[in-house]
């Protein structure tokens, strides 16, 4: 499977604000590399989803622009099929098994079945799930069902990825086992990344760079880079420079929830 | 495996044991009951008597039966299909549903018994009237249960099709109808009992001929004529009926719900 050309993203003066005058985001200012892993860290409600449904287009700006490859965000996604989005629930079709739960995005689009049985099954043994092709949602445990959600992004051989919290309903030991199995799969396809998470930690230890929100309306107040390589092992978790990092951008997080 | 069948054994007979007990004590105080205050049998005749009544009228009632079932069955199967039909329509559009929804919910409110002989009126006697009647009792919970499933699924689901720009059919069939399926067979277990309740009030006003009778015929009779035991009979044969069908869609219902357990 080769990957599709990974995205850029730019953002110029971003505003949105929904119906009923909720501001969400004000501002907002970003500018993503192709290929690139981002995190977003911010207070809860702060416009994080916000932001990457934005990018999907599936909602609109109120002012400024967002281009995704150039293009406007719907048109990219429409002209390129190049976007997948997790969330924090797998949202998976409770009456599909593991297989054809995977094949939907191809299913949509109307690839030929041989190619969707071939694909499906790669996209499986990329999350450690060959085995479970047969098997229904509710028969899986939570971080199975969001292997699974995630096998679903990547059958498509997405070249950008917008995860909102994909592993904040699951438990350290499992959200550790993802990340790194993330990692290891970035490693080998390079898509763009934009992750939205709670923990600093996860941010530090997956992304190229993180952002720090303020709470709404939502604004990029820092950028922190992180320079560890990759590919990163579960020892960085314990590296002193990795505990400086994650207590400096804790800091830039915090000072904005005292500041409200 | 012994150990295995014995302990099934085991269950079914907790499941049956409770209430078939209930049914023997029933029946015996009921018998008691007549035979203590000596209640002559047109006011309400005893266990036996009743099966004395069966046991004589057995042919034509299971005829009975099987003419309100036959009706039952089509005026059951032509409101899944008008339900279905109808709910889909108003998941589509919401303008629809509005103009619509209100008269769904007459239909529901209506008294069938006082539109029963317009109906015979209009459509006139014989099965298609029974029918008729059987289908508009047994509509509106197919129509309130399929619109509602079609129309409450998650919105990050909706998100996931929009992201991969699912047509509008693709939405429905790959979505919206595999979401309903629970909510639907809900709707059908609601119907499948009114249906036989529909088919035997039909029955009441039109007949099947001079040759044919239905439950609801035999119900109006006996009572005219006195006949209680025979009545009786037939009410526990409109009961059987009603749950027989009751049965069948319970276990297609579990059946079907299998993979949709996580819904339940």
């Amino acid at each position: 499977m080769e990957p599709k050309a990974a995205t850029t993203i730019v953002a110029r003066d971003v505003d949105m604000t929904f119906d009923g005058g909720v501001e969400a985001l004000a501002h907002v200012n970003v500018a993503i590399d192709a290929g690139s892993f981002v995190s977003i860290v911010g207070p809860s409600g702060c416009g994080k989803s916000t932001f990457l449904r934005l990018v999907s287009g599936l909602i609109q700006a109120s002012s400024g622009s967002i281009e995704v490859d150039g293009a406007e965000p719907s048109e990219a996604r429409r002209l390129r099929r190049h976007l997948s989005y997790v969330l924090q629930d797998a949202t998976l079709l409770d009456w599909r098994p593991v297989a054809t739960n995977v094949a939907l995005p191809l299913e949509l689009r109307g690839t030929a079945q041989s190619e969707v049985d071939q694909r499906v099954e790669a996209c499986l043994q990329l999350v450690g799930l060959q085995d479970m092709a047969h098997l229904y949602p509710h028969q899986l445990s939570g971080g199975m069902r969001m292997r699974v959600s995630i096998a679903r992004a990547l059958v498509t051989e997405p070249g950008l990825l917008l995860m909102d919290e994909p592993f904040g309903a699951l438990d350290e030991i499992s959200r550790q086992r993802l990340n790194h199995d993330l990692l290891a799969l970035w490693c080998q396809r390079q898509w763009t990344c934009i992750f939205v998470t709670h923990s600093v930690q996860e941010a530090v230890f997956l992304s190229q760079q993180v952002m720090v929100m303020t709470p709404r309306p939502g604004q990029i107040r820092a950028v922190h880079d992180v320079d560890f390589p990759y590919p990163r092992s579960r020892s960085l978790r314990t590296d002193p420079a990795f505990g400086r990092l994650v207590a400096r951008v804790s800091e830039d997080l915090v000072s904005e929830d005292l500041q409200s | 495996m012994v150990a295995e069948a014995t302990g099934h054994m085991m269950k079914i007979f907790r499941i049956v044991l409770p209430p078939a007990l209930t049914l023997v004590v029933v029946v015996a105080a009921w018998q008691l009951l007549i035979f203590v205050f000596s209640i002559p049998p047109y006011i309400l005749p005893g266990p036996l008597v009743v099966a004395a009544a069966i046991s004589k009228h057995l042919d034509s009632l299971l005829h009975a039966a099987a003419l309100t079932a036959q009706a039952a069955i089509a005026g059951f199967v032509l409101s899944l299909l008008v339900g279905f039909t109808t709910a889909v329509m108003f998941s589509q559009s919401e303008w629809i549903e509005r103009s619509l929804y209100p008269y769904a919910i007459f239909l529901q409110t209506v008294p069938i018994v006082a539109v029963a002989p317009l109906i015979v009126l209009w459509i006139g006697h014989g099965l298609t009237g029974v029918i008729a009647v059987s289908f508009i009792i047994s509509l509106f919970p197919i129509v309130a249960n399929t619109t509602a499933g079609l129309t409450s699924v998650a919105p990050p689901l909706r998100d996931l099709f929009a992201l991969h720009d699912a047509s509008r059919w693709q939405l429905l069939w790959k979505l919206q109808v595999p979401h309903a399926v629970p909510a639907m067979l809900t709707g059908a277990r609601i119907s499948c009992g009114l249906s036989v309740i529909g088919a035997i009030v039909g029955e009441f006003f039109t007949g099947y001929g001079t040759q044919d009778f239905g439950l609801g015929y035999w119900i109006t009779q006996t009572n005219v004529h006195v006949k209680t035991p025979y009545l009786f009979a037939c009410v526990l044969f409109s009961t059987g009926l009603g749950l027989l069908f009751f049965g069948v869609v319970s276990v297609l219902n579990r059946l079907v719900l299998r993979r949709w357990a996580a819904a339940h």
